[in-house]
């Protein structure tokens, strides 16, 4: 009884103190964006006065003169579709290596594989000098492009872990009542892997909102296609004298309020996802 | 199973290989190319084909400030990175950094599912959370972080950590420090979730079984949990390996390469975007991809990181 | 309703090896027919064959009169339950069972009275709307018939679709599909490894061992006169025991013994000798009037009562039998590892008045009449010919062409 009482204790002790670390920088954030001009460099954890003005000066000056809302809409549009368009390509891969039998499906799981671990920094230099060359420098697919080839490694992997556990005799038992190959997949299939997908697709978008490398090598302008963390890093506050901190530290909360929404609803699915296709091994 | 008799029974375990011999075979082999292609093009299109462009970049004389200039110049590149002080600095620095928060980062993310895994309640809870740090854009982590230790805007100099008024980012060593510390930070969670998994797949019973022959909490983990995890923590080390060879985001955001504080990736940025020097930036970048090559054929031939996958792939 | 008939099918993988190896078989219309052997032995493979899962390799397969060889699943009208029974784990029982009407293109009154029949047949009228999930195995086992059911096939195909239950709602789903099987007349392939599943439900039984049919026959035939040692050994529970012996000028010497050889055994030489355990007695139980007897001293080594019966294990002098038949049925039993199990050790089923107990030697009796001689190489019945033919038989009967003792080892 005793050493249950310690135990629990313990376990307590350590369950409240990882859920503060790691929710702590975000308190930070957050109390930092509601601080006034004048005492955001008081240095104090709670405000002494609360303002929304740092929020209401990112979106002053609308579509065209707003400092955050053309890469807001930006970082949100490329995200969306680079996962939308790496979800479809990697389910048809994903659906050939779990499910078909063909040469080089281990070169196509060792590719992916090896672009896992690829270092961005290698092509950005190329890919900079290409894109201006073939005229989609600082355009969306000039950013969608890379995301995709760097979000299908982890799109695939998670995926063939997912349709893998399908029971595929499924299919075998809908060929059996008589559905063909297209209907067996339709009416089986896809409603078995449509949970996989959309986790994989959390996963995706998580990994294209978080990308900074390609957003300030393949962008210029936030007409053009600069995201969020491009503009963050080049924010200018109001005036040559004010330090933007207050800015900075309002965009930021802003771009995590999604990451939040997706772990606080989809929590389990992240974490099965996430280690979905490193545990097999 | 008979020795002799093939593969059969387990009906679901049985997908017939049927190579190049039936309509089907080859109708399904077709098939999965066709599905394949797009995936392949595109990886290869951002990758494989870059990274040639970018070994015969290296190998020229290319400044986009002086566009008309330039010419074969053999290893003249590498030549140059390879000599300069500055490259192994960086090297130094990046591997320094990957080093200490890769351990920091095992130990705390063990501890973490070891703890989340035994969590009797606020199990949810705790995933949650963890989530958040491995989820949040690193940029804003990197901004939390530089607030907080910039001795204009943070309470760090505020606390006992550290009385007086501390320039963190006006020196290399605090500097690193606290780069160190918010990638720690950051991606300690997906250590831990990929620890965790590996947890999970440990039947129970040994404990049981070990809490029986009298082994001590210390000796079930050292003796049990740690060798049967080999696998997970070999698979997590080499991404996180990886992952922290590539800092990036953290040292842009917290001091852009000041006091001597770059990393290979920033080097590499500095070389070809602000400087626009494509022949000499090119070669850092294929110097990188080689580097990293190298630290993937150590871990996978060195601690049998097993690939996720492959011994799967029937 | 339809025949089924297998010429000369062939399963070879790509590797090379063969899973099935020229098959030949009748499946009677409205016959049920079971498909036994351990694991390995090609039956799922011969299954999946028929179900158009499988690709044919070599030979023709006809069902109803068509070869169907190059016909996908779906259209060979068949129906098939999976040992894991496949239930769609995302529809209700109702969607589960209406799904190959649906696929069909039935018209929705069809669908539900034809699902709603199917429910009553297999008792899941209350279950309609539950998911598979929040089913137990007994009951997602009669979905999965019910799917089958549902749609009036030619045939029926299952899969070990028992293996998953636990012993007693086997026995009680075994008596299901029998009363199912009987009531829509449809022709019925079922395959299983488990011989008493085999002896219980089939019209006719077809052995197999490593892609070759071994024979194909009523139960009690196989039961009564196996063709071959490897019949002799997978049928029956406990198995039938096996001695070396020899034959000479029409006699047998056992290790027991010396008894006239049976009927029909010309050869002579070493042998394999088989005897039921249900034809060892004690001495002083023994039936009146069998001339053909041995009585011996058996030192028991193990009894185990069943309640209406006692089984006795006793050990001989002697070696045991070896063969690579008797080998794999061993493996195939777990009792590879086991020591020195199966040495020199048979096994009476006993009147349970026995006074037979551990470390005791008693008065054994036997009845050779009933010995089975099998060639130590090939393992064939000497008292029998060639491997029956296979050869389709109707509901009730057996085959009648089947060859009874007496013809002659070449």
């Amino acid at each position: 009884m005793k050493r249950g009482t310690r135990e629990y204790t313990i376990w307590s002790v350590g369950i409240v103190a990882i859920i503060v670390a790691a929710l702590f920088p975000v308190f930070w954030l957050l109390m930092l964006s509601l601080k006034t001009p004048a005492t955001v460099g008081d240095g104090r954890l709670w405000p002494k006065e609360f303002t929304f003005a740092n929020y209401e000066a990112l979106f002053t000056g609308g579509f065209y003169d707003s400092p955050f809302l053309r890469p807001l809409i930006n970082s949100i549009l490329i995200a969306l579709i680079a996962t939308t368009i790496a979800i479809i390509l990697a389910s048809f891969t994903a659906y050939a290596i779990a499910r078909l039998n063909f040469p080089g499906k281990a070169l196509v799981l060792a590719g992916s594989l090896a672009i896992a671990m690829f270092p961005p920094i290698s092509v950005v230099g190329p890919l900079f000098d290409m894109w201006r060359a073939l005229g989609i420098y600082d355009t969306y697919p000039g950013l969608i492009i890379p995301y995709l080839t760097f979000a299908l490694p982890l799109a695939i992997y998670t995926l063939v872990a997912f349709f893998r556990e399908i029971p595929w005799e499924l299919e075998q038992a809908a060929a059996v009542d008589g559905a063909t190959p297209m209907q067996a997949f339709r009416k089986v299939i896809v409603p078995l892997a449509t949970p996989g997908m959309f986790t994989a697709a959390i996963l995706v978008f998580i990994f294209c909102w978080n990308d900074f490398l390609f957003a300030i090598t393949l962008t210029s302008s936030k007409e053009g296609a600069q995201t969020v963390p491009a503009a963050l890093a080049f924010f200018t506050g109001e005036s040559q004298f004010t330090a933007p901190t207050g800015n900075i530290a309002a965009a930021a909360i802003l771009v995590t309020i999604p990451i939040i929404l997706f772990v606080l609803f989809f929590q389990r699915r992240i974490v099965a996802g996430l280690t979905a296709g490193a545990v097999k091994g | 199973m008979s020795s002799a008799a093939p593969p059969q029974v387990g009906a679901a375990a049985q997908k017939p290989k049927k190579v190049g011999l039936t309509e089907r075979g080859r109708a399904e082999r077709k098939l999965a190319w066709m599905l394949c292609a797009p995936a392949v093009f595109v990886m290869i299109l951002v990758t494989a084909y870059p990274i040639g462009y970018a070994l015969v970049l290296s190998l020229r004389e290319v400044d986009l400030r002086f566009p008309n200039e330039g010419g074969f110049a053999g290893l003249d590149n590498y030549i140059t990175v390879l000599s300069s002080g500055l490259w192994w600095e960086v090297v130094f620095n990046t591997l320094l950094i990957t080093v200490i928060s890769v351990i920091i980062e095992l130990i705390l993310g063990m501890i973490i599912a070891l703890v989340m895994h035994r969590a009797i309640f606020g199990r949810g809870a705790v995933r949650t959370s963890v989530l958040i740090p491995y989820g949040i854009v690193t940029v804003v982590a990197a901004f939390a972080w530089f607030y907080a230790f910039s001795p204009e805007t943070g309470f760090v100099n505020n606390t006992f950590l550290s009385p007086d008024d501390k320039a963190w980012f006006g020196e290399k060593g605090s500097a690193l420090t606290v780069v160190i510390f918010a990638e720690v930070w950051k991606t300690t969670p997906f250590m831990a979730l990929l620890l965790l998994a590996g947890l999970t797949t440990i039947d129970e019973g040994l404990y049981e079984a070990a809490r029986v022959d009298g082994a001590s909490a210390w000796q079930r983990f050292v003796r049990i949990t740690l060798p049967l995890m080999k696998p997970a923590i070999a698979v997590a080390l080499l991404f996180r390996t990886l992952d922290a060879f590539r800092v990036f985001d953290s040292i842009f955001v917290m001091t852009r390469g000041a006091q001597d504080t770059q990393s290979v990736s920033i080097l590499g940025y500095d070389q070809l975007i602000s400087r626009l020097n494509l022949g000499l930036g090119s070669a850092v970048s294929v110097l990188i991809f080689l580097m990293v090559l190298i630290i993937a054929f150590i871990f996978v031939k060195g601690f049998g990181a097993s690939v996720p996958g492959q011994e799967e792939g029937r | 309703m339809a025949e089924i008939k297998l010429r000369g099918v062939t399963k070879r993988f790509p590797d090379g090896t063969e899973a099935v190896k020229q098959m030949d078989l009748d499946i009677g219309d409205g016959e049920f027919m079971i498909f036994v052997g351990p694991s390995g032995c090609g039956k799922s493979t011969a299954l999946r064959m028929i179900a158009g899962l499988e690709d044919i390799s070599d030979g023709e397969l006809e069902i109803g009169g068509e070869v169907v060889n190059d016909r996908a699943p779906k259209d060979r009208d068949i129906a098939m339950v999976f040992q894991s029974y496949a239930l769609y784990p995302h529809m209700s029982v109702r969607d589960n069972i209406a799904f190959p009407l649906k696929i069909a293109g039935a018209s929705d009154e069809e669908v539900t009275s034809k699902v709603e029949e199917a429910a009553r047949i297999l008792d899941l009228d209350r279950l309609l709307d539950r998911k598979p999930a929040n089913l137990s195995g007994g009951q997602r086992q009669r979905v999965a018939m019910g799917r089958a059911i549902v749609r009036d096939p030619k045939a029926f195909l299952m899969d070990e679709p028992l293996s998953n239950l636990d012993a007693k709602l086997r026995v009680q789903m075994r008596t299901e599909v029998s009363r199912i099987q009987q009531r829509l007349g449809t022709t019925m392939v079922y395959v299983t490894h488990d011989q008493t599943e085999a002896m219980t439900l089939g019209d006719r039984v077809a052995v197999m061992r490593a892609g070759v049919l071994q024979q194909v026959d009523s139960p009690q035939k196989l039961y009564d006169h196996p063709n071959n040692l490897f019949v002799a050994g997978f049928i029956g529970s406990p198995a039938m025991n096996f001695f070396p012996a020899r034959v000479e000028n029409g006699r047998v010497t056992l290790p027991f013994g010396e008894a006239p050889a049976p009927a029909g055994v010309e050869a002579s030489g070493d042998v394999i000798a088989g005897l039921r355990p249900e034809d060892f007695e004690d001495a002083e139980f023994a039936p009146e009037g069998h001339d053909n007897a041995l009585t011996f001293d058996a030192p028991i080594v193990l009894t185990e009562s069943m309640g209406s019966e006692t089984y006795a294990y006793f050990t001989y002098q002697g070696g045991a039998a070896q063969s690579d038949e008797l080998n794999e049925l061993a493996a195939d039993a777990g009792l590879t590892d086991l020591p020195s199990s199966g040495e020199n050790q048979a096994v009476a089923r006993l009147d349970p008045q026995t006074k037979a107990h551990e470390g005791a030697t008693t008065r054994r009796w036997m009845n050779a009449g009933k010995l089975h001689l099998f060639d130590p190489h090939d393992g064939h019945n000497l008292a029998h010919g060639d491997a029956t033919p296979a050869t389709a038989g109707g509901r009730q009967e057996s085959s009648p062409q089947q060859p009874v003792a007496g013809t002659n080892e070449p």
